[in-house]
């Protein structure tokens, strides 16, 4: 048993701060990000969600530059994000992609800019970088607690809304007619995405934080219909890649080829992916015998019964 | 200098012709994700020791047939999205096992207009040529699958290969124009000129050409200003486009008395 231990986990894993750290910020991101995600993979918002996160870390890296804490440049940033594309957007899905598009390419502009000048003014290879592409072993202790606060603030005004987002993720104009206010809970959603997108992006960096925010809760749509189970799955999928990528990036330390690891990110992201790709296999075999079931009953298939329409996530 | 202008041109002419139908098709994702993710395979090359752009160019068709195929089983935003990150994933791995070379991985990701070797000018109109002549030829199933496609499905244009097609056109403008003006660039000059060019008139040869002139307008410009300045000219690319796409709207909007529709 002990050689079994000894091999998954590399010595030191349970000892380490750092490891205790990632463990901890990264299953509290996972839970949200998987939580918000769901309506993001819903609600098709998928681009708004990647390029909160690249618009976000200009607000970061001009915070770094200003001497601030980069994830309230961050956060900053991307919630006034959150507000253009909303403006911008009104409701025909093209209309919302340019506009996405567009403050993405202002935001990146931005950035550009700011990596210029943070090249120019001192010698670091650049914080940009960084923040791109994020260390969960480099989390300060020190922000673990905003962290946490701000993930459950997050929840708890999900949870509030909860029945409003719904019902306008699914149909906007049944929600309209209901009463809802569509456009303002489409706002209050955004800048609820852009908060945990920011959470995601301080640990594993902007970029990949896009993979939490759609791949763990497109998984979990695919494997239940019903929304309240998807955002429970869509946590546990999360904070499993999440703590596996840790096992295994700190196992890598002594792998080939540069001998300091390989990184956590490319971990967490390979095994959203794998994960998805499974649900899809899976998904696919049980519509399969489903179909098989239909078509070994003549009685039913006669009868011109239609495949089970579920939306493909 | 008369290189950087060559480029620039070479470079606003693709991505606006390559624009317009991006932004019909509301595929301002994938324009993104493409050249993004091509990124990782630049990285990849130049760990093996091969031309960056060899890296780039199989990364981005890889990325764009990867997208068609996950696109085909499930919702396209997501496939996207997935594929953006694995490929970036990907990249941060192959950077992570090469220190040395990272400065110049980090420049493909903001270009570097203002220092093309003469050697590529050649092979960037080349795959201008290429890209425009594809679409050219694809122009009509292209325009019918992109405003009525179940019309399309109905006449037997098979919807799935026109995808296929146009995602591939995508990759091989992102291939030669990254290196030049940069990953995050290119999207923005494919995006904002088209945008606006889609807001201001509705026939599409005259929206294709409106977007070709404003994507050249926007280069030469922010190439300008930013030889002036010093200051990247992804900062400005960025600012127009998204500016003269705002100025767009609020000058149709003020014609026609309602907001336009895109």
């Amino acid at each position: 048993m002990n050689q079994v231990l000894h091999a998954l986990f590399a010595p030191g894993f349970f000892a380490s701060d750092r490891v205790h750290a990632a463990l901890v910020v990264g299953a509290v991101v996972a839970l949200v990000t998987g939580a918000v995600g769901v309506f993001t993979v819903i609600r098709g918002q998928a681009f708004a969600g990647h390029a909160l996160g690249e618009v976000g870390s200009a607000g970061g890296s001009a915070a770094f530059l200003g001497g601030a804490n980069p994830l309230w440049g961050f956060m900053g940033i991307a919630i006034v994000a959150a507000g253009l594309i909303e403006l911008l957007g009104l409701h025909r899905p093209r209309a919302r992609d340019v506009a996405t598009g567009l403050v993405l390419g202002a935001g990146l502009g931005l950035a550009a800019l700011f990596l210029y000048l943070d090249a120019t003014s001192s010698s670091t290879t650049g914080v940009t970088v960084t923040i791109l592409f994020g260390s969960l072993f480099a989390v300060s202790q020190q922000m673990l607690p905003s962290i946490v606060a701000l993930s459950v603030v997050s929840l708890l005004v999900m949870a509030v809304c909860y029945r409003m987002l719904l019902l306008s993720s699914l149909s906007s104009d049944l929600a309209a007619a209901r009463g809802v206010p569509v456009r303002a809970i489409g706002i209050a959603y955004l800048v609820i995405m852009a908060v945990a997108v920011s959470l995601a992006a301080e640990t594993i960096g902007a970029i990949l934080a896009t993979a939490l925010v759609v791949g763990p809760p497109a998984t979990a749509l695919r494997l239940t219909k019903r929304p309240g189970g998807a955002l429970v799955v869509a946590g546990l999928i999360g904070v499993a890649a999440v703590w596996l990528g840790i096992v295994l990036a700190y196992d890598s330390y002594y792998w080939p080829p540069a001998g300091h690891g390989w990184p956590v990110s490319f971990f967490v992201v390979a095994l959203v992916f794998l994960f998805y790709l499974a649900a899809g296999a899976l998904t696919g075999i049980a519509q399969a015998r489903r179909r098989r079931r239909w078509e070994t009953a003549p009685r039913l298939a006669a009868s011109g019964c239609a495949e089970h329409p579920g939306a493909a996530v | 200098m008369v290189n950087t202008w060559i480029a620039a041109t070479l470079v606003a002419v693709i991505a606006g012709v390559v624009g317009f139908f991006v932004v019909l098709r509301g595929a301002a994702f994938v324009a993104h994700a493409i050249p993004h993710g091509a990124f990782g395979g630049a990285a990849g090359a130049v760990l093996i020791g091969v031309n960056p752009i060899a890296g780039l160019g199989v990364f981005a068709v890889g990325g764009a047939l990867g997208i068609g195929w996950l696109g085909r089983r499930g919702r396209h935003d997501v496939a996207t999205a997935l594929a953006l990150v694995l490929m970036l994933g990907l990249g941060a791995l192959f950077l992570s096992f090469s220190v040395e070379y990272a400065a110049a991985i980090y420049s493909l990701l903001f270009g570097e207009v203002l220092g093309v070797p003469s050697d590529e000018l050649l092979p960037i109109a080349g795959l201008g040529i290429a890209c425009i002549a594809a679409l050219a030829v694809l122009y009509r199933p292209l325009m019918l699958t992109s405003i009525a496609p179940d019309v399309a499905e109905a006449r037997g244009v098979g919807a799935q290969r026109i995808e296929t097609g146009f995602l591939l056109v995508v990759a091989l403008a992102a291939t030669m124009t990254v290196p030049v003006v940069g990953v995050l660039l290119m999207f923005s000059l494919m995006i904002g000129p088209a945008a606006t060019a889609g807001s201001l008139t509705r026939s599409p040869r005259n929206a294709i050409a409106l977007s070709v002139l404003l994507a050249l307008a926007t280069v030469w410009l922010a190439v300008a200003v930013s030889y002036l300045t010093y200051l990247p000219v992804g900062f400005f690319v960025g600012t127009l486009g998204a500016l003269s796409y705002g100025g767009a709207r609020i000058w149709t909007a003020r014609r026609r008395g309602r907001t336009a529709p895109v």
